[in-house]
């Protein structure tokens, strides 16, 4: 079985290839909607070590890709493009303490605790912004100059060069995945994965497991800045819907969606849910109603999500009769 | 603050306080009783608002509009407890999360494609339109009172309800082991049709009852459920008597908040909730 389940690293390869040379074929717009959708996925996946690795269903994951990106917000110069040495750094590093102080009190609760805690917290960090004149209030705020990397005079990379912007963020995505396939075989990987199994067992052997879950829940935070930083940078507007409580619910429909603790699954479901968005919403102005239809009917139809299709198919094509 | 005005504010909380108990009753049942989280409660608040919009102006007459509500959520919740959440209780949260968010999706496109995306208003009865005079400038309007006395009556009820009926008690029983019930003689499914639809009842109720104060537009269940979920922390998953008591500090930290620091106004329920949470993880009630 654990072969079936292993990374199709052909499949991997192919995927990468297609994404590096597609802004030389394809149109603007596909170019733009696949930035998107990687920095969709970017965000899917590092809730995904929390959900799908952790056991830790958060609801709130939006919180932290709205820090970061208010935080490109306030470390931005108004009349100067910043510098991208300063403001990613900046950006993940916001998130990442938002993550720690926060985690330090959602992670005192478990289960159903923890999917209303996190979401109440995110509700608060959303109130912080649509309150306060911070970042422009409920109206939002624009990024006037895009951030640029610089070495001395020359001007290595412009964020608001779309070519630039999208190899940026392809470099990230691999980045990012690379990261958290490391991650996920290091000791604290393990360490994770055994909490998700099994959080008794783990105490009872001697692991600190709150310590173990902030670490998880902050590195998971930083990655979401990384998505933050990058959506921030991509419409050069902020707004307090960004940390919304249904950004945080998209992005746990794309890792539940694309099947939970796979990373690959994650960036699947946020391929899907960002390709419908884009059809629904060309049909309908009530496009969420489509989407909430879907998820109603996989949900009904197909428990284990979209990634369970594939096995279903499997099953029926080789007509095998064991009941797993 | 002089008197007059503590007076009218302190009104003013334990009145917001005791809707969020029955919005949030409701939701602790469901949970507490058949192991739901409903992320889709919000909606039926939302729900029963739109109601009280629809029927009043079809009625002419909110008390009319409020019974025909009433019947009509408790239908939709038999309904959705039938074709929906009944297949749902052996399986995972995460699976309940995922439904539930797909349905407040549809409810408010529902919504919106019905009544649209404006903001309406309600109006109060004649006979609860007056306001009782407390002082030369200060007056407290008397629907505002009718509500908290319904909530009063109605929590007293659900009291009675759950502890001393044979229904309340097979609810409570159904609760702890739902099997041994069942080889009881008692149908479950039924009970928990039952507990479901009144869940609905009460939030689409809570809804009706708010819709002249609070006036009914696009997004008010989500704020509701949001804040529902930070009293149940506060009092504890599936106790109905810590919804309560959770329902009215908030009420209490809600209302003073926004006379105090009227600038983060917002926050202080969170707050509250951080600091429950050092406190006691779990709620300060657990169970019952």
């Amino acid at each position: 079985m654990s072969a079936a389940i292993k990374t199709p690293r052909g499949a991997l390869l192919a995927t990468l290839l297609v994404l590096s040379i597609f802004p030389l074929f394809g149109s603007d717009y596909y170019s733009e909607l696949l930035t998107k959708i990687m920095i969709m996925a970017i965000f899917a996946m590092s809730l995904d070590l929390l959900v799908g690795f952790t056991g830790l269903v958060s609801f709130g994951h939006a919180a932290f890709f709205g820090i970061a990106a208010y935080a490109v917000v306030l470390v931005s110069p108004q009349y100067d493009p910043s510098s991208l040495w300063l403001v990613l750094p900046a950006a993940v590093l916001a998130a990442a303490v938002a993550a720690f102080v926060i985690g330090l009190f959602v992670l005192r609760t478990k289960g159903i605790y923890f999917i209303m805690v996190t979401l109440a917290f995110a509700q608060m960090i959303y109130f912080v912004f649509h309150d306060s004149p911070l970042g422009g209030g409920s109206d939002g705020v624009f990024i006037n100059f895009k951030p640029e990397l610089r070495i001395g005079e020359t001007q290595l990379l412009d964020l608001g060069n779309a070519a630039h912007f999208y190899y940026v963020v392809l470099l990230l995505l691999v980045a990012t995945y690379v990261f958290l396939r490391i991650l996920l075989r290091s000791p604290l990987g393990h360490a994770l994965a055994g909490i998700k199994s099994n959080e008794h067992r783990m105490l009872s052997l001697g692991f600190p497991v709150f310590l173990y879950k902030l670490a998880g829940f902050v590195i998971a935070g930083a990655l979401a800045g990384v998505a933050g930083f990058l959506s921030a940078c991509q419409f050069g507007f902020v707004t307090p819907e960004i940390l919304s409580w249904h950004q945080s619910g998209n992005v746990l429909l794309m890792v539940i969606l694309g099947g939970m603790g796979t990373l690959n699954g994650a960036a699947i479901g946020a391929f899907a849910f960002v390709v419908l968005q884009e059809v629904f919403s060309a049909l309908t102005k009530h496009w969420q109603f489509l989407m909430g239809t879907v998820i109603v009917l996989v949900v009904m139809l197909l428990p284990g999500g979209l990634s369970s299709l594939t096995q279903r198919v499997r099953r029926l094509l080789v007509g095998g009769g064991s009941n797993g | 603050m002089d008197l007059t005005t503590f007076l009218i504010q302190l009104l003013n909380a334990l009145q917001y306080g005791l809707l969020l108990f029955l919005v949030a009753s409701g939701l602790t049942l469901i949970f507490g009783i058949m192991g739901i989280i409903n992320l889709a409660h919000g909606s039926f608040y939302m729900m029963g608002a739109y109601m009280a919009f629809a029927l009043t102006s079809a009625t002419g007459n909110l008390f009319v509009a409020i019974l025909l509500g009433i019947v009509l959520s408790a239908l939709i919740g038999f309904l959705l407890e039938w074709g929906l959440f009944s297949r749902l209780y052996k399986r995972d949260h995460l699976d309940q999360v995922l439904l539930t968010y797909g349905l407040i999706l549809m409810f408010e496109e529902i919504r919106s494609m019905i009544v649209g995306d404006d903001v309406h208003g309600v109006r109060i009865p004649e006979m609860l339109s007056a306001s009782i005079q407390l002082s030369e400038t200060l007056s407290y309007p008397v629907y505002r009172l009718f509500m908290s006395g319904v909530c009063i009556v109605l929590a007293v009820l659900m009291y009675w309800l759950i502890r001393h009926t044979r229904l309340g008690m097979m609810i409570r029983a159904g609760s702890s082991n739902r099997e041994m019930v069942q080889s009881l003689g008692i149908n479950i499914d039924l009970i928990y049709r039952l507990v479901f639809a009144l869940g609905v009842t009460l939030a689409a109720f809570a809804g009706m009852l708010a819709a002249p104060v609070s006036s009914v537009y696009p997004g008010m269940g989500n704020q509701v459920l949001i804040i529902c979920f930070v009293v149940v922390v506060i009092g504890g998953v599936g106790s109905v008597w810590g919804a309560f008591v959770a329902a009215l500090l908030i009420g209490l930290a809600d209302t003073f908040g926004k006379v105090i620091i009227p600038d983060f106004a917002g926050l202080t329920v969170y707050l509250l909730m951080a600091a429950v949470l050092l406190w006691r993880p779990e709620g300060i009630f657990r169970r019952i």
